[in-house]
């Protein structure tokens, strides 16, 4: 049959495309969006004539990926969005330890893995949000406070099964242990405006149209609303929210990062550990910090102008792998809290 | 053809097969918290899509088949239209259009005056706002294969229907609804299947169904054998519809009886009758697809000239390329199957069929993994055996390639092409092979030179709808995907689900521009059909 040789004849086409393997590569599976990686993987590669090789997609699926493909595994490393899936990754033995001067400088220590499995790359903080007019920021100082009855149908926050969600639970689960954070999560839940929906610029732009006055989200979003060059009336709602930076007496605002990885069975471990070194370097800190309004984890880095109007504040000091360590008891939490 | 089919099964048969993994304490917790929310939502969402599409898909199948009225050829096909249409981006595009903070309501506000809980609007992102944007969505499977039958109905039945003093209502109750009842009823399941599969709607409006179930106990509980066994409840949902599907099929067998040789006699409408007909069947148009283009198009005309560079024109390319490579093979598969099975009935064949059939019920993202663990683990016995026998090692032979993508689409939309070739086949009768097996032909001639040409509608159908599906479909893609290979629908969902909806527009629209062009030829070959099948039929005894 015709189709039958046409169909071997395409595989074989197939199968030829991928068994090329020793030119100057890396291999990359990344949960951070292309669009927000790619400029600087371009970089990397006119810089070293590595080429990297890229696949993104949802962290857990890449993870899955990586998990069946086992020893024969093409992927060098591994970018995620979180800390909490870099520790599972780890957990699973997908990863392997990595040994870089650069690295260990470059990175505070709570924003790396304590034995040098995985290191943050970039960091995003999630302080509480509220519409400038209706309240008066003192009056709210920790995440803690957010479960005070007062703010009764005045919180806007997005679904649990988000992993920033997730992340910050866990961080309060590390802080203040799970009972009292159980207790917490209810009250929050009796206090929200709506039942969660949409993404986190969803609920910045509700507290900006009066649906909530606060509003839990990442940084990041907001900046990106104040910048956003077509459209006028993200603008405009930006323009009516303010910053609380939380339990600032305390252990600090929540704090993620997006980091890496090297894999256990790596074929390109020296270009997979100087590509990482490369996305630590002044450089690709700046990238993150004026394309995506992201806080460079380099200490002595600036971040962009949006978010220096901000202010400094200080960060959960909580190793990171707690997150990860925390994660599937603050789902639990959330789903016996009736948080969505 | 045992082979095949069984390859087919696969991947659902290993998710399946974690259903015997003990999954610990997760599912006592998920039956204290939120496994009853699960059930009744998706039940909810199915009755809630089952009766939009059929009120949206047959009652326009059955005006523009029985009457005519000003815009019925236009109606006829623009009402396929919104088959482009992925329904995570009709979700986007109505929430971007009717949300508290959207432009909508923000205009009530400053015409009015109001602030929020001063007046009330619906909440698009809820239960029945998913049920309404599926059912936009949905409803042209349920148009297409109505009205197919509506046509295929022999015209002597419904004129005798009407001289016997049926009025147009009775006739359409006691004749026309019962005849097509197989038609619609496939059409239905395959709505259905795709809601249950329904991932990035219900997700979006933050409605907790069985799929968000399963993603939830996967990715935030970490335990991928409790969700295996989600996946499994949720194949039992399906199971329950391919039985009523098969069930409402055996009743009866529905062939042609006689030959039409003048078309169908169709009422001439005008007037309020007219009026009505033509909003009839334009509201389904109308929801499904002119407004949310039109608001897609309003953020791509802002973002045009970020977005449009060279790398666009590639994913075009390799959208377009992969559906239809994907497509072509997706309808000879089905072929070779259901005339297998038509030959000889095989139990395995048709049981490895009808597993493999399920997989358009299954959330893409189980597929993917049933899939890569099936290949992982082929991939790695292969370079195993070869290294200890050879010493050579091969490295990932399938994980990882476009073979894999393709494979997991067969899995996934194995179910529409078979469904349609299957049903296009019952409709010759089995007197046909009779004859020309009697003339002597072999079987692949039957086939080739009687079959083929007689289904050729059949066939042009079960191509097109996998082809636009596969062109909108993400997770599997998203997972599977070789190294630096990107398609619409990837960009698309990596801009949206960054927060960037007009971002993702350019995309989305060319997502739908493409679909368009399949669907555009379908309508046109369904406006032809009438008339071709018997041409065909004298053509191939020539």
């Amino acid at each position: 049959m015709k189709i039958v040789k046409f169909l071997s004849l395409a595989l074989g086409v197939m199968l030829l495309g991928v068994s090329v393997g020793d030119a100057q590569e890396v291999n990359l599976y990344s949960a951070r969006k292309e669009a927000l990686i790619k400029p600087l993987l371009d970089e990397f590669s006119n810089k070293t004539g590595i080429q990297v090789n890229l696949v993104t997609g949802k962290a857990d699926a890449l993870l899955k990926r990586l998990e069946t493909e086992g020893a024969n595994t093409p992927a060098d490393v591994l970018i995620t969005v979180d800390a909490g899936r870099l520790h599972r990754a780890k957990a699973a033995g997908l990863l392997a330890p990595i040994n870089s001067a650069v690295l260990q400088e470059s990175v505070p220590a709570n924003y790396r893995d304590p034995e040098n499995y995985w290191f943050g790359l970039s960091l995003r903080a999630r302080p509480i949000m509220y519409a400038l007019e209706k309240l008066d920021p003192n009056t709210l100082t920790s995440y803690e406070d957010l479960a005070d009855p007062r703010w009764k149908g005045k919180i806007c926050v997005r679904s649990s099964s988000n992993i920033y969600n997730q992340s910050l639970v866990a961080s309060m689960i590390a802080a203040n242990g799970e009972q009292q954070t159980e207790q917490w999560a209810r009250a929050l839940v009796a206090n929200l405006a709506r039942p969660p929906k949409g993404g986190d610029r969803d609920q910045i732009r509700a507290a900006a149209a009066g649906q909530c006055v606060i509003a839990i989200a990442n940084t990041y979003y907001l900046a990106r609303m104040t910048t956003s060059k077509k459209d006028q009336r993200e603008r405009e709602a930006a323009g009516k929210i303010g910053i609380i930076w939380p339990n600032q007496n305390g252990r600090g605002a929540h704090i993620n990062v997006s980091g890496a990885g090297v894999t256990k069975f790596a074929k390109h471990k020296d270009n997979a550990i100087k590509l990482l070194e490369f996305l630590v370097s002044d450089e690709a800190q700046r990238f993150y910090a004026d394309s995506n309004h992201e806080y460079p984890v380099k200490a002595d880095m600036e971040p962009s102008d949006i978010l220096k109007q901000w202010g400094k504040f200080n960060g959960d000091a909580v190793n990171l792998s707690l997150l990860g360590k925390y994660n599937s008891t603050a789902v639990k939490l959330m789903d016996r809290a009736g948080w969505r | 053809m045992v082979a095949v089919s069984a390859l087919l099964a696969l991947p659902i048969l290993v998710v399946l097969s974690f259903v015997f993994q003990p999954a610990g304490d997760v599912w006592q917790h998920l039956l204290e918290t939120v496994l009853a929310d699960y059930v009744i939502n998706s039940l909810l969402l199915m009755v809630g899509v089952g009766v939009g599409t059929l009120l949206l898909g047959v009652g326009s199948a059955w005006l523009t088949t029985q009457y005519q009225f000003p815009g019925r050829e236009t109606l006829i096909w623009a009402l396929l239209l919104p088959l482009s249409m992925p329904a995570y981006i009709t979700a986007y595009t109505y929430t971007g259009m009717l949300d508290y903070a959207g432009p909508l309501q923000y205009q009530l506000r400053e015409w009015f005056d109001w602030s929020y809980g001063d007046y009330w609007f619906p909440d698009v992102r809820s239960l029945p706002g998913a049920m309404a944007v599926l059912s936009f969505v949905l409803y042209p499977y349920v148009y297409l294969l109505s009205r197919a039958a509506f046509l295929e109905q022999s015209v002597s039945v419904t004129d005798a229907s009407r001289l016997l003093g049926c009025t147009a209502w009775r006739s359409f109750r006691r004749v026309g609804l019962p005849m097509a009842r197989p038609a619609i009823i496939a059409g239905l399941s395959l709505a259905l299947m795709e809601t249950l599969a329904d991932y990035g709607t219900v997700q979006y409006f933050g409605v907790d169904t069985f799929t968000t179930g399963i993603f939830r106990t996967w990715f935030g509980l970490g335990d991928s054998s409790a969700a295996a066994q989600l996946s499994s409840v949720l194949l039992s949902f399906i199971f329950l519809l391919i039985v009523l599907e098969r069930w409402s099929r055996k009743r009866a067998r529905y062939h042609h009886v006689g030959i039409r040789s003048q078309p169908l006699n169709v009422q001439f409408l005008s007037g309020w009758r007219a009026a009505a007909a033509i909003a009839a069947c334009a509201l389904p148009l109308v929801l499904g697809f002119i407004l949310p283009t039109g608001q897609l198009l309003l953020w791509a005309f802002r973002t045009a000239d970020q977005m449009v560079d060279a790398e666009f024109y590639r994913l075009i390319r390799n959208s377009i390329t992969l559906a239809a490579g994907a497509a072509i093979l997706a309808v000879f598969i089905a072929l070779l199957i259901a005339y297998g099975k038509r030959l000889s009935p095989n139990r395995i064949v048709n049981s490895a069929a009808r597993v493999a059939g399920m997989g358009y019920a299954i959330p893409g993202t189980v597929i993917a993994v049933g899939v890569m663990l099936s290949l992982a683990w082929l991939d790695n016995s292969i370079d195993f055996w070869l290294r200890r026998q050879f010493g050579i090692s091969t490295g990932l032979l399938f994980s990882g390639t476009l073979f894999a993508l393709v494979f997991a689409y067969m899995v996934r939309f194995l179910a529409v092409s078979l469904q349609t070739v299957e049903s296009g086949l019952a409709k010759i009768k089995e007197s046909m092979d009779d004859v020309a097996r009697s003339l002597g032909y072999r079987p692949k001639e039957v086939l080739r030179r009687v079959h083929i040409p007689i289904m050729r509608g059949s066939l042009l159908t079960a191509g097109l709808i996998v082809f636009v599906d596969i062109l909108k479909e993400l997770p599997a893609t998203l997972i599977l995907r070789p190294f630096n290979f990107n398609t619409l629908a990837v960009r698309a969902f990596e801009l949206a689900s960054d927060e960037r909806l007009a971002d993702s527009a350019i995309p989305a629209t060319a997502i739908v521009l493409v679909g368009l062009i399949p669907v555009i030829l379908l309508s046109r070959a369904i406006a032809r059909s009438r008339t071709t099948t018997y041409v065909d039929r004298t053509n191939s005894n020539a």
